[in-house]
């Protein structure tokens, strides 16, 4: 059972919790007979749920605090990983996290942002929001794996790159800018995918690839639906019509054309079984990366720009 | 000007008198001169007194910085298709008419060729005007076709910027246009063929994070706005005032991001100047 329940998923946890009860009396059959039935209709409940989320229900699953991170995902689907630091301009940035990995027996640069799980290790991590020099620390270990022809494996987790002072005297925008052209002739198969939140350029900056992955219960937008709101409606209290509108989700991408894949979480969410959701990860990453291997460099990046030169919908 | 003609005007259409409200005299919103019209177009509005920058469009940067009618513009015409059917307070398939009928153009970029003291060159100039210089599909592809034409007729490439980021209402298709542009550039800077980008007030967001920001050289205007976030999110965020004159173009020189800040009216011979080395 999940330590954080959302609004929506409470009729469940209800039950649960009403069975969990009866199962201190479950020598007498009636009883038995009775959790039985519950537990069904909780199989039900949850079918129900969560095959009917709503939008904005999914943006708060891609924010679920026991969703598992880039570190996590490192964890259950890499071995012999070795965490490289720093830019060599200016700091470390902990927001993103990247070094050498081995992926069933395939090597290759893996790169993060990485969000905390308490308020300690989230001021850590700046909430998952890099500075420039993130920015900058992802495009050297990029230039690393071009070096070795290492393919690149970046995953997606952020609200944003940071809105900071610093960061705009250190040049976000010109970091984020950079790492758009520097990806797009990067001479590496190039494997993205969004595990959580897809934040507007903060994600993107390190989200130029040959394939685009996404899981079912993240979200990927140019502006987060609380943001949205507050500007196209001046209110906060219009996320949800927000997030409908930005058409976010993971089926949405896809029918925009702008993702590849979708792949499948546990039901009710990653952090459910985390095993499983990594298990998904790992086996689709590596049948990307086995089917770009096979593609010349030449050909990889000549198919990279058109693939974002086709994106977009315009008359005349 | 006859006193006839200006009540025809007036009752042509209330609301566009709204909507451009030049008389003959403007203020400036810096240090309160007024000045005439005409002496505000002679200096390439810009203040007499106090050299404020007046936004203008992409007619105007047209004028003042390509040869006389050496301009030709390609694509006029492309709209946005509404690819999300996006609807906030208004729905999105009447905001883009309404923008159209204000600003006399069809979304917030113009691009084509044209010289300057008769060299060549592919160029693309935002409107702000147009629902807030906003990149969408539109500004995207336009922008990605003068990169292509300068790429493939080994032309140099002048853009100049002004937006308030990547267009909300066409969802991550806008944001994708970020990637799209840089991805083209790439391939024009591998050809060895040169950019200038020009920076004006504003130039904010997904903008400034792809091609605004991927200059060869990067010249702005003085006093434009230039940044990432927006100074109402960076003060929320740090909950701080921000020292004067943050992320202004002189901010961005002192700071290593932008190669020289230079007044309007010396733009074109700078440009020219540009084009001699870097002009291919």
């Amino acid at each position: 059972m999940a330590k954080t329940v959302l609004e929506f998923e409470k009729p469940i946890l209800e039950l649960e919790q009403k069975m969990e009860e009866m199962r201190r009396y479950a020598d007498n059959p009636d009883i038995a007979l009775e959790i039985a039935k519950i537990e069904k209709r909780v199989g039900q409940l949850q079918l129900t749920i969560y095959a009917g989320l709503t939008r904005w229900q999914k943006v708060q699953l891609a924010r679920h605090p026991d969703r598992p991170y880039t570190l996590d995902y490192i964890g259950m689907i890499t071995k012999d990983f070795v965490e490289l630091h720093g830019d060599r301009y200016y700091r470390d940035d902990k927001a993103i996290v990247g070094g050498l990995a081995t992926i069933e027996d395939r090597k290759v640069m893996l790169i993060g942002h990485q969000k905390g799980r308490d308020t300690k290790s989230n001021v850590y991590r700046n909430f998952g929001m890099p500075n420039p020099e993130g920015y900058r620390k992802a495009l050297r270990l990029m230039k690393l794996a071009e070096k070795f022809k290492l393919p690149v494996v970046t995953l997606l987790d952020t609200p944003g790159a940071y809105p900071g002072l610093e960061a705009e005297e250190r040049g976000q925008a010109e970091a984020i800018a950079r790492n758009l052209m520097e990806m797009s002739r990067l001479r590496v198969p190039i494997v993205v995918a969004i595990i959580g939140e897809g934040a507007s350029g903060g994600a993107l900056g390190i989200g130029v690839g040959d394939r685009i992955l996404m899981m079912e219960n993240s979200w990927y937008s140019v502006i987060s639906p609380e943001s949205c709101s507050s500007i196209l409606w001046r209110s906060w209290d219009y996320k949800e019509q927000a997030a409908e509108a930005l058409q976010l989700t993971a089926p949405d991408l896809k029918k925009q054309g702008i993702i590849d894949e979708i792949m499948p979480e546990p039901l009710g969410g990653a952090h459910r079984n985390p095993e499983q959701a990594a298990r998904v990860l790992k086996d689709t990453i590596v049948q990307e990366l086995k089917q770009l291997a096979k593609i010349k460099p030449e050909k990889l990046l000549e198919r990279r720009i058109e693939k974002f030169s086709a994106m977009g919908v315009w008359v005349g | 000007m006859t006193w006839f003609k200006r009540s025809k005007e007036n009752i042509a259409s209330e609301t566009q008198k709204k909507d451009v409200p030049d008389g003959l005299w403007t203020k400036c919103e810096q240090c309160g001169e007024i000045i005439h019209k005409m002496e505000l177009e002679k200096n390439f509005f810009t203040c007499v007194k106090c050299n404020a920058h007046f936004r203008i469009g992409s007619k105007e940067y047209i004028a003042i910085l390509l040869d006389t009618d050496s301009f030709k513009e390609n694509d006029g015409r492309m709209r946005s298709g509404d690819p999300l059917k996006f609807v906030d307070t208004k729905r999105y398939r009447d905001r883009i008419p309404e923008a159209i009928k204000k600003t006399k153009l069809h979304d917030a970029v113009r691009w084509g060729t044209g010289t300057v003291n008769k060299l060549p060159l592919v160029v693309a100039a935002m409107d702000f005007s147009f629902i807030g210089g906003s990149m969408g599909s539109v500004v995207g592809e336009k922008i990605g076709r003068a990169i292509d034409r300068a790429w493939k007729s080994k032309t140099p490439l002048l853009v100049i910027s002004a937006s308030g980021g990547a267009r909300m209402m066409e969802g991550a298709l806008s944001l994708m246009q970020m990637a799209k542009t840089s991805a083209k550039l790439a391939r024009l800077s591998e050809a060895g063929v040169g950019f200038i980008s020009l920076l004006t007030d504003p130039t904010t967001g997904g903008v400034t994070a792809s091609y605004a920001m991927l200059g060869d050289v990067i010249i702005a205007e003085p006093g434009a706005l230039i940044g990432f976030a927006g100074p109402r999110v960076i003060k929320q965020t740090i909950g701080k005032d921000l020292p004067p004159g943050f992320q202004r173009a002189e901010f961005l020189l002192d700071h290593g991001f932008v190669d020289m800040v230079v007044h309007r009216k010396d733009l074109r011979q700078t440009i020219a100047q540009l084009l001699t080395y870097i002009g291919g």
